[in-house]
């Protein structure tokens, strides 16, 4: 019971203050999103479609991925291609040594905590300068995102407040809002004046035409893709889509599902670095694209439907148990039903198949998802294989589970050995009691040991009068 | 990194996939008249507190008028843009002072960043649906212009309001040929990265004052 995930998500029921403020952020995202979305109908008819533009998307990924490469070069985009983390951290930093740059300001970008770039630019003596109000937020506070739209979610202004005085003492103390905003407006301006190298993500990338769309409501992305000399794009090879019209959709879904709004304020659609008669724009920008393991997910069909997702955090949002402990409780980059899926697979079962257990199977998740990612199915492959492949010598814990679940299912086969153990456990239940008390203390611990009534459904329902043939 | 391309593709060619037809989107649009498309405009982009005014051809004097009152000290335009021409026969001898912006970024980034007001662009469309504005930088009205100044003023003829992106996107079929940048705004810059309370004004414009003529 002492694993690695456990322990990180008890500690991570421990923080009240981050479970208050993380409650309340995902209750206001999920009523934005149901206002977002009036009209059921509607809504089908669109998740329909995100999951065909995804779908045939995936089901072309190779081809779309050289398409996409021919339209950008003709454009003059570069292209890079990487196969992991490290190779895409050196093409990042090769990029960056070539023009002399000494920081690097980002945009938000899920990829680049995926290759832990931050840590990779400071050891090379590159500073990476986080513009995103949520993501400045964090590098101040040391840590990760625990949300991937909103990564501050779980601090609440006060802390945000005494953060900004910590480090920046010379500015006057304020726990308003628009006052702690305006402060990050000035300390970002100098830095997006004088930086010239910038990093985005991309939410989409367009193979007909060499287009990277990139949404967001600061004006941080559009500052770090058009204020400096160079731009340098990181996306997964699976966001590429087919064809230009496919982002319709996609937007809607994507900015509805995520913040509940119609459309963020800004939508960048980059085709290519600045053209000669341009009096600003990148003089070069670069495309860089990671694998990192999902070529390999992308061999099985089941589990390719991971590939689909768009990144909009619905999933986390409807989710009981990324609500009580947050990201941060998940310790991976992608937190979340979709992280309980999408890091098993990147880094392993071995190494975050339990994860998947990070999960009531309630269904939520699967039931908001934009592009219909069957997320429970997939959690529930998972747990299978993590369950097999963990029977290994060593691991444990697979031995008692499957006896207990040999045992329910022998009791469960037939109906006369079900009624004996109905009958069993309610007539000795007090024989039971304190067996189950021990037997579930991880369980107990926490939560009120379940009863045992005196008479069955079975029973109660035939005193009654039902008939249950 | 050649190698890395190799192998990638080759991996994901590895394995047989099931043939996926190419989605039929039908382009999605509403039946509004120009008044319905004007007014959903006007909601949307004031919800996300975005200014709307309608103007007529004395478009520069109203817009003189509307900086004077937010105290803005000068306006930036682009003097080989579609709208120098009139903005300049229309400007009010008192009104704030007018930056032609006509050198490139590295010789003028000081001055864009710490010394103007409001920048004014034409914009390409309009989009009912979500109270967007289409913009299509061009060598004319670069991209910053857009961007940096804490006000930023768009001049829409209303005609061309559309009901969705899509719709625009089918009938100018931009796949055949897209801008360097192509923009989206819908509203000033904006952030609740902060207990999900909205503020204004992060990092792009705080001010979107569209005049619709």
């Amino acid at each position: 019971m002492g694993s690695e995930f456990r322990v990180r998500a008890e500690r991570a029921l421990g923080r009240e203050r981050a479970r208050v403020n993380i409650r309340r952020a995902m209750d206001g995202l999920i009523a934005k999103r149901r206002a977002a979305f009036p009209d059921d109908e509607e809504l089908a008819r669109l998740r329909d479609q995100g999951q065909a533009i995804r779908d045939h998307a995936l089901a072309n990924l190779p081809d779309l991925l050289v398409q996409l490469e021919q339209r950008c070069t003709a454009n003059g985009i570069q292209v890079h291609w990487a196969e992991d983390a490290a190779q895409a951290n050196a093409v990042i930093l090769d990029i960056l040594r070539r023009h002399g740059a000494r920081a690097l300001i980002k945009g938000k970008s899920m990829v680049s905590e995926e290759i832990g770039l931050n840590a990779y630019l400071s050891a090379h003596c590159i500073e990476p300068i986080e513009t995103d109000l949520g993501e400045l937020i964090i590098q101040l506070a040391g840590e990760h995102p625990s949300h991937i739209v909103a990564p501050a979610v779980h601090k609440d202004r006060i802390e945000i407040a005494e953060l900004f005085r910590a480090h920046f003492p010379n500015e006057p103390y304020s726990e308003d809002i628009e006052r702690l905003t305006a402060l990050a407006r000035r300390i970002m301006r100098e830095r997006f004046r004088g930086t010239r190298a910038g990093l985005s993500g991309v939410n989409f990338a367009v193979a007909e035409t060499g287009t990277l769309c990139l949404v967001e409501n600061e004006g941080n992305g559009r500052m770090s893709t058009t204020a400096p000399d160079v731009h340098i794009a990181v996306t997964g090879i699976e966001k590429v889509v087919a064809r230009l019209e496919h982002l319709a959709p996609l937007l809607t879904l994507l900015t509805r599902s995520a913040t509940g709004q119609p459309v963020t304020t800004y939508v960048n659609m980059i085709s290519g670095p600045r053209r000669p008669d341009e009096r600003d724009g990148p003089r070069e920008v670069h495309l860089v694209l990671l694998d990192n393991g999902r070529s390999r997910i992308h061999a099985d069909p089941e589990l390719r439907q991971t590939l689909r997702c768009i990144r909009c955090g619905a999933c986390m949002n409807h989710c009981p148990v990324y609500t009580r402990i947050g990201g941060h409780g998940y310790g991976t980059v992608y937190p979340g039903p979709i992280g309980a899926i999408l890091e098993p697979q990147l880094q392993g079962l071995a190494r975050q198949g339990e994860l998947a257990q990070a999960s009531t199977l309630c269904g939520a998740c699967g039931e908001v998802c934009p592009v219909r990612i069957p997320i429970p199915q997939l959690l529930n492959r998972l747990r299978h294989e993590h369950a097999e492949g963990s029977s290994v010598p060593g691991s444990g814990k697979a031995g008692p589970e499957r006896a207990v679940w040999a045992i329910w299912a022998m009791l469960h086969a037939s109906p006369a050995r079900y009624r004996w153990m109905t009958v069993a456990a309610t007539r000795l239940r007090w024989l039971l009691r304190p067996a189950l008390a021990l037997g579930l203390s991880g369980w107990t611990r926490s939560r009120t040991p379940p009863r045992i009534a005196n008479r069955s459904l079975h029973e109660l329902a035939r005193r009654e009068g039902f008939c249950d043939e | 990194m050649s190698d890395a391309r190799a192998n990638i593709l080759s991996r994901l060619r590895s394995h047989a996939v099931t043939n996926v037809p190419e989605p039929d989107l039908p382009v999605r649009r509403f039946d509004w008249d120009q008044q319905q498309r004007l007014d959903r405009f006007t909601q949307m982009l004031e919800a996300v507190r975005g200014e709307v005014h309608r103007v007529g051809s004395d478009w520069p004097a109203t817009l003189a008028g509307l900086l004077r009152a937010k105290g803005a000290g000068n306006l930036r335009y682009g003097p080989d843009g579609p709208l120098a021409a009139e903005l300049l026969a229309g400007w009010p001898p008192d009104g704030p002072a007018l930056i032609a912006d006509d050198r490139p970024i590295e010789d003028c980034r000081d001055d864009l960043f710490g010394a103007t007001a409001a920048g004014l662009t034409s914009c390409r469309a309009g989009i009912a649906e979500t109270g967007s504005l289409v913009l299509w930088p061009t060598p004319a009205e670069p991209r910053l212009l857009s961007l940096v100044p804490p006000i930023h003023c768009v001049l829409l003829d209303a005609k061309h309001i559309v009901s969705t992106l899509h719709e625009l996107m089918a009938a100018e079929v931009w796949s055949q040929a897209m801008p360097t940048n192509a923009l989206l705004i819908s509203g000033p810059s904006k952030s609740a990265d902060i207990e999900q309370t909205l503020a204004y004004g992060v990092h792009g414009p705080a001010e979107l004052i569209v005049l619709v003529r």
